[in-house]
């Protein structure tokens, strides 16, 4: 009974240890860390904390996929970027409008736009900006990159601990890069007998494919008042286990 | 044995204003500025000189001769900045120039007038010189500064004094032409001593009992007994180094220590005027005779050398060395003050931060080209195109607050797309619309919202905005362009994506 009890003590400590090995701070006794106002879905990462340092992928399929992967990335920055801090925004052909970033807690005039003209420079410019740590959050549009590109990525956000967002609109094929975290959002249809007229707050089917050491899971979400709630019709509340690492 | 030459522009500022003004040629003007509690006239046109309006006249009485009068404002740094602009100029006639404020210049022209054939050619060049550029001039040439200047004030004899001639050259000119002050020139006029002659050959201790050391002095100056200061102008350097090698350098990396050791040196240079370059340019000399060049700008005045290395870095693959280099100079064309560091920009705790970032933004557009980086700022317009302007530099800041209670997409498309909609009645929500091959039916909306046309701006339509949502949940801000129309159909375009 003793020797099992040490055990299992030796394998949270060892699980720790790995966790802080690759990147992940346990909380600290007292110290309250952001929570990025994401709820529920915190419990999908590891020991309830965002991975800040690390490379999060999103991936969208079509443009209503990218507008709404392109509102939680903004409402995600915001949470990061507080009252002071800079975003760097990399991309070839953006669509992004500065103006509607606003409604994320973003404000658009502390976000850089880099609009490269060639997509060969999109990873040189997202390793620059993610070297500078006088950022608080880098996001880049990028299409396609490789293992060996993003693991490069990777490094360079756990020396600088400057957190990087990947936006990949409808890749080729959806390869495994050495993301933290491999996000899918897409719009929800607001509740049908909804008394108030109008479409309302954004809702998001919020799906984690993938994330390291930690739960994968699918909520939908709305975007209210500058935090993430559980829509209130659970109807398509689905949450599934899968195994993946 | 030194060679002086005086320069008196006698009416400086009044050339300058008909340079600047030539609308003014012909008619009186004055400058004037204020001086406890009245407005003295301080320079007088040739026109008004002529009326008897004098400088050192109040301007009312200047106003009284002359009522339709032109007055000018007077600059007090003016004449000096005139000046010296004018000295560097005269650097063509000899490397040491001074100014002598308040209306003219001395050149050190020992052993520079050979090269113009003669002092008289010397002279002339440089009075025609400055008389084609619209300046009075008088010139003339001594062997002291002080028999220099007052020849070109008093005198109407031939502006050359041949060498040791002082004395007889001052000899029938006032004691104003001595450089004195106020006081003693009045006690002059008072005892009779109109001409310098009268005086000049009493004894020093009379004079100075009666004038002062100063007078005995400023006669010692002018005849060349005692030395006159004499303080040159300097031109402002141009930030330049140059770094020969030994034998030719055909390697990048030989290149690159090139390219960190002038860095060095330039940012050195740099940081003690407290200045920050703007722009670098490499020039690279082969021994072939060709000349390679590369440049590079900063989006902010820098003086750090590893931030311009890292931006020269990203060019020296341009470089082509061929048979090697053997000279680099490197030259800071553009150059401004370096901003204080506690300059805060968007209350960022640490200024440091800043310049990093504005790094990062050098490095970027260095190397993906210029117009890369963009940065928005909110703007006073509801055409949605118009609402946001761009920033010109990181520093700038909002003027308005961010609007959030509009309801604007995430994504806008650069140009509206056209969509085909069947919408029930005017002034409805579409029910449903095809856009790129699929069918969206709308289950929720909101508006018309109705933006015009600015007509201040530009022409056109105005635009009824709707957000609307799909089946799916896709939310789309779609307008009609115009009002509806029975007999035109209208016509319907998609803007932009809502998150």
């Amino acid at each position: 009974m003793e020797t099992a009890l040490k055990k299992s003590e030796l394998v949270a400590r060892l699980r720790s240890d790995i966790l802080a090995l690759q990147g992940f701070r346990a909380p600290a006794l007292g110290v309250k860390h952001d929570d990025f106002g994401l709820g529920p879905v915190m419990k999908a990462f590891p020991q309830g904390v965002f991975p800040r340092v690390g490379m999060h992928e999103f991936i969208s399929e079509s443009a209503e996929q990218t507008a709404a992967t392109s509102g939680f990335m903004a409402a995600l920055a915001g949470k990061m970027m507080k009252q002071d801090g800079l975003c760097v925004w990399v991309g070839t052909r953006r669509t992004v409008y500065p103006f509607g970033l606003s409604q994320f807690g973003v404000s658009p005039d502390r976000v850089i736009f880099v609009d490269l003209k060639k997509d060969k420079d999109l990873l040189w410019a997202i390793e620059e900006a993610l070297k500078c740590d006088a950022l608080s959050v880098v996001v880049g549009e990028i299409k396609e990159l490789n293992l060996t590109e993003s693991r490069r990525l990777q490094l360079t956000v756990e020396e600088s601990k400057v957190t990087g967002l990947l936006h990949r609109v409808s890749p080729r094929l959806s390869n495994p890069i050495a993301a933290v975290c491999r996000w899918r959002i897409s719009p929800l249809p607001g509740v049908e007998d909804q008394i108030l007229p109008g479409i309302g707050f954004p809702r998001w089917q919020v799906q984690i494919e993938k994330v390291r050491n930690g739960e994968p899971g699918s909520w939908p979400l709305e975007f209210r008042d500058g935090t993430f709630e559980l829509t209130s019709d659970s109807v398509s509340f689905h949450q599934y286990v899968s195994k993946v690492g | 044995m030194k060679r002086y030459v005086a320069i008196w522009l006698r009416h400086l500022l009044v050339d300058r204003v008909l340079l600047t003004r030539p609308e003014l040629e012909g008619k009186p003007f004055v400058l004037a500025t204020r001086e406890r509690n009245r407005v003295v006239v301080e320079a007088s046109s040739r026109d008004a000189l002529k009326l008897g309006i004098e400088a050192g006249m109040v301007l009312a009485d200047a106003r009284a001769v002359q009522p339709d009068l032109e007055v000018l404002d007077y600059d007090l740094a003016l004449p000096e900045k005139l000046l010296r602009a004018l000295a560097e100029w005269a650097i063509r006639y000899s490397p040491l120039v001074a100014v002598d404020l308040p209306d003219g210049l001395i050149l050190d022209a020992t052993g520079c007038a050979h090269l113009w054939g003669s002092e008289a050619a010397y002279l002339k060049d440089i009075a025609t010189r400055l008389k084609s550029s619209g300046y009075d001039v008088r010139t003339a040439m001594a062997d002291t500064i002080g028999t220099a200047w007052a020849v070109t004030r008093y005198s109407r004899s031939f502006p050359i004094i041949a060498p040791g001639e002082q004395l007889s050259a001052l000899l029938p000119l006032p004691p104003h032409a001595l450089r004195l002050e106020a006081p003693v020139i009045e006690k002059m006029q008072k005892l009779g001593l109109y001409q310098i002659k009268s005086f000049i050959h009493m004894p020093p201790s009379v004079l100075r009992r009666r004038f002062g050391q100063t007078t005995l002095d400023q006669i010692g100056k002018a005849l060349g007994t005692i030395h006159e200061a004499f303080e040159p102008v300097r031109p402002a350097e141009p930030y330049h180094e140059r770094l020969s090698s030994l034998e030719p350098i055909q390697t990048a990396a030989g290149i690159e220590i090139a390219i960190q050791k002038l860095l060095e040196k330039l940012c050195e240079r740099l940081v003690k005027d407290g200045k920050g370059a703007r722009q670098a340019v490499l020039r690279c000399y082969r021994i072939d005779g060709e000349i390679q060049q590369v440049q590079i700008g900063t989006s902010g005045p820098s003086c750090s050398a590893s931030h311009m290395f890292k931006l020269f870095e990203l060019r020296v693959a341009s470089i082509e060395p061929a048979l090697g280099i053997e000279l680099f100079v490197m030259e800071a064309p553009v150059v401004e003050p370096l901003a204080n560091a506690q300059e805060a920009l968007w209350d960022l705790n640490s200024g440091n931060k800043i310049t990093r970032i504005a790094e990062l933004i050098d490095r970027l557009s260095a190397r993906a080209g210029s117009g890369v980086i963009h940065r928005y700022l909110p703007a006073q317009h509801h055409w949605p195109e118009r609402a946001i302007t761009e920033a010109t530099s990181l520093t700038d800041q909002p003027e308005i607050e961010w609007r959030t209670d509009q309801h604007r997409p995430v994504q806008l498309l650069s140009e509206p797309e056209r969509i085909i909609v069947s919408a029930p009645v005017p002034d409805y929500p579409p029910m449903l619309f095809r856009y790129k091959g699929d069918i969206h039916r709308i289950k929720k909306a909101d508006g018309p919202n109705r933006i015009e046309q600015e007509w201040w701006i530009a022409d056109g339509l105005h635009r009824d905005y709707y957000a609307v949502e799909d089946e799916q949940g896709g939310r789309y801000w779609i307008f009609r362009l115009g009002h509806y129309n029975e007999e035109l159909t209208a016509e319907w375009f998609i803007h932009g994506f809502f998150a």
